[in-house]
C-alpha cells in the first residue's frame, strides 16, 4: 500500500531494472509501405543475373535472350518506326474492343441491380458465359464478323465485358440501401437516384472490376492477333516465335509488360481523381 | 398542414410489428416517439413518410401543405445518410437539383440553411472530414432546404456522444424557437423527449401499441436539462416503459 501511495507523489517513476521493463510493441507489420524503388529493383538484379548468366556460360543461350540484345532489338524496333506500326492497331483494338466490352458490361451490371427481371433473366446467363475460355470462341468469331478487325472487337468486347458485368452487379448490390431511402424520401427521380447514388457509390467496386477486365483484354488482344493479323504486338510474337527468334520474341513481351503496366497505372490515376471522396 | 394516424397496424410476415396505432400531429408541435427497441418505431416512421405501406389502417394529411414546399415529409435519418462523395453544400444541392429552380435561388437556399446550421465555413468539406454532430447538421441543413412541413426524425441524435447531443439538441431548440416547424421525433432516450416534446407517446413492446400520449406544457425554450418538472415527467415514462424494455430486451430479436 505505502508502494500505492508513493507513485501518486511526485516522485520520478522508478526504472530500476528490476521492476519496470517498457511494454513490447506489437501492434506492426500487415500494412505494406510502397516503395517504387524495391519494385525497379527487383527487375534489375534479375536482369543483371540472366545477361550475367548467359555471358558467363552458367545459362544455355539457347534457354533465354541476351537483355542486352532484346534491348538492341527494342530500340531498332523504335527507329524503324515498326514500333508504331504494331503498337497502334493493338492498343486501337484495345480501345474499341475494350469499351465496348466495359460500357456494356456496365450498362448490364447496373440493370442486374436494379431490376429483379432482369436479374433473374440474365445472371445465369453470365454465369454460362464467364467461365468459357473467350479464346475458343475465336474460330466462331471468325466466321460472324470476318476475318478482320470485327472479330477482334468482338473477342476483347466478350471478354471484358463479364467480369464487368459481374464487378459491376456486385457493386450495385453493395451501395449502401439507406442512401438509396434518402434519396427517395426527398422526393428524388429514379434517374437521378441512379446517376447521383447508385452510379458513384458503385463506382469503387467497378473500378477494381475494369482492372480485371482490362488485364484479360490484353491476353485476349494477344490471342486475336495470334490468329491473323498483318500488324500487332501478338502477331510480331508469333513471327518471332515461329522462327525461334528469342531476341524479338522477348521484345514483344517486355512491350506487353509495359503496356500492361501502363494501363495499371492509368487505372490507378483514374481511381485516385474519381475517388477522391475516400479516405 | 396536419397529420393524423388512424388505426394503423404492420405485420413482417408473421410478425406483428405494429398494433392500432392512432395518433395525431398538430402543426408546429414537436411529437416525441418512444418506446423500447425493436417496437416498431422507425417502421411507424417510414409508414408516416410514405417509404412503407402499413397492412392495416392509413395516415393522412389535413390540409394542404405551403405551396413553398418542396418536399412536405422530410427525414433526418439515424446515420445521416450522406453522400460521402459530395460536399457538404453538394449533399444540400441533391435535394434542390430535381426542382427547377433558379441557380441562383438555389446556391441562395444553400448557403441560408448553412447559416442557420452554422456550416457555412464548410460548405466544401467533404463528410469524412467532418465530426459526427456536423454530419447530423448537414443532414438537418438538407432537411430545411426544401422547407419541410414535417420533418420525420428517426433516433437523429443516437449514434452521437453525450456532449455532441446536448449541443445539437440546443441547436434544434434554436430552430424551433425561431421558425417553429411541426416534427415526429422518434428516440429510445427519455431525456431528448422530455426536452423537445411538446407530447410525447409511449409505445408499447413489439408489437407496439400506444401506451400512453403524455402533454408537456412548458415552453421548449425554459426547457433546461435537469428541470426537476422534466425529470419528473421523465420517471414516469420511464415507469411506464421500464416492464416493457425488460421484457423486449429479453426477446429473440427473430421472435
Ligand atoms: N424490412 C423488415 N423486414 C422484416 N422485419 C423488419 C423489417 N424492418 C423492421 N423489422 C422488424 O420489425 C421490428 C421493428 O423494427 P423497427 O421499426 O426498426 O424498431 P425500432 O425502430 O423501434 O427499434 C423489429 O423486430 C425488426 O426486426
Ligand atoms: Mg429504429
Amino acid at each position: 500500500m505505502a508502494d500505492a501511495t508513493d507513485s501518486h507523489g511526485s516522485k520520478p517513476p522508478r526504472t530500476d531494472a528490476a521492476a519496470s521493463r517498457e511494454i513490447r510493441f506489437r501492434g506492426g507489420g500487415f500494412r505494406p509501405q510502397s516503395n517504387r524503388w524495391a519494385g525497379i529493383a527487383v527487375f534489375i538484379v534479375l536482369i543483371a543475373l540472366v545477361e550475367i548468366g548467359l555471358r558467363q556460360g552458367w545459362i544455355s543461350a539457347l534457354t533465354l535472350p541476351r537483355p542486352s540484345a532484346v534491348g538492341a532489338t527494342l530500340w531498332q524496333l523504335w527507329e524503324s518506326g515498326n514500333l508504331t506500326r504494331h503498337l497502334f492497331p493493338s492498343l486501337s483494338r484495345l480501345a474499341v474492343g475494350g469499351a465496348m466490352g466495359a460500357l456494356a458490361g456496365i450498362a448490364i451490371g447496373v440493370a442486374i441491380g436494379l431490376f429483379g427481371l432482369a436479374r433473374a433473366g440474365l445472371v445465369p446467363l453470365v454465369a454460362a458465359i464467364f467461365p468459357i475460355p473467350k479464346i475458343a470462341l475465336l474460330p466462331l468469331f471468325v466466321i460472324w464478323f470476318g476475318i478482320g478487325e470485327g472479330s477482334k472487337y468482338a473477342l476483347i468486347a466478350l471478354g471484358t465485358f463479364t467480369p464487368t458485368v459481374v464487378a459491376t452487379f456486385g457493386a450495385v448490390d453493395n451501395v449502401d440501401r439507406t442512401l438509396i431511402r434518402m434519396g427517395q424520401s426527398f422526393g428524388l427521380t429514379w434517374w437521378s437516384i441512379v446517376r447521383k447514388i447508385v452510379l458513384p457509390g458503385a463506382m469503387p467496386g467497378i473500378l477494381s472490376g475494369l482492372r480485371v477486365s482490362l488485364a484479360i483484354a490484353i491476353i485476349l488482344l494477344v490471342a486475336a492477333e495470334m490468329l491473323g493479323a498483318q500488324a500487332g504486338i501478338g502477331a510480331y510474337i508469333l513471327e518471332a516465335g515461329s522462327l525461334y527468334d528469342l531476341d524479338r520474341l522477348f521484345a514483344g513481351v517486355v512491350i506487353l509488360s509495359a503496356l500492361g503496366v501502363t494501363l495499371s497505372w492509368a487505372m490507378g490515376l483514374l481511381e485516385k481523381r474519381v475517388l477522391r471522396w475516400r479516405a | 398542414m396536419d397529420l393524423a394516424v388512424e388505426g394503423l397496424g404492420h405485420r413482417y410476415g408473421g410478425t406483428e410489428v405494429l398494433r392500432d396505432i392512432s395518433l395525431e400531429i398538430p402543426a408546429g408541435r414537436i411529437l416525441c416517439v418512444v418506446g423500447p427497441s425493436g417496437c416498431g418505431k422507425s417502421t411507424l416512421l417510414r409508414m408516416i413518410g410514405g417509404l412503407e405501406r402499413p397492412s392495416a389502417g392509413r395516415v393522412v394529411q389535413i390540409g394542404e401543405a405551403p405551396a413553398t414546399s418542396l418536399n412536405p415529409l422530410t427525414f433526418v435519418f439515424q446515420d445521416f445518410a450522406l453522400l460521402p462523395w459530395r460536399s457538404v453544400a453538394g449533399n444540400v444541392s441533391l435535394v434542390l437539383e430535381d426542382n427547377a429552380l433558379p441557380r441562383a435561388r438555389r446556391d441562395a437556399i444553400i448557403a441560408d440553411v448553412l447559416a442557420r446550421t452554422r456550416l457555412s465555413d464548410f460548405a466544401h468539406a467533404l463528410p469524412r472530414q467532418l465530426s459526427g454532430g456536423m454530419k447530423q447538421r448537414v443532414a438537418i441543413a438538407r432537411a430545411l432546404a426544401v422547407d419541410p412541413a414535417v420533418l420525420l426524425m428517426d433516433e437523429p441524435l443516437s449514434a452521437l456522444d453525450a456532449q455532441t447531443r446536448e449541443l445539437l439538441m440546443e441547436d434544434l431548440i434554436g430552430l424551433w424557437s425561431r421558425t417553429p416547424f411541426t416534427a415526429i421525433y422518434v428516440t429510445h432516450n427519455l431525456a431528448e423527449a422530455v426536452r423537445l416534446g411538446h407530447r410525447i407517446a409511449v409505445l408499447s413492446r413489439r408489437p407496439g401499441q400506444v401506451r400512453e400520449v403524455v402533454e408537456i406544457d412548458m415552453p421548449l425554450a425554459d426547457r433546461q436539462a435537469g428541470d426537476p418538472e422534466l425529470e419528473a415527467v421523465q420517471a414516469r415514462l420511464w415507469d411506464l416503459m421500464r416492464d416493457e424494455a425488460r421484457a423486449a430486451d429479453a426477446e429473440l430479436l427473430d421472435g
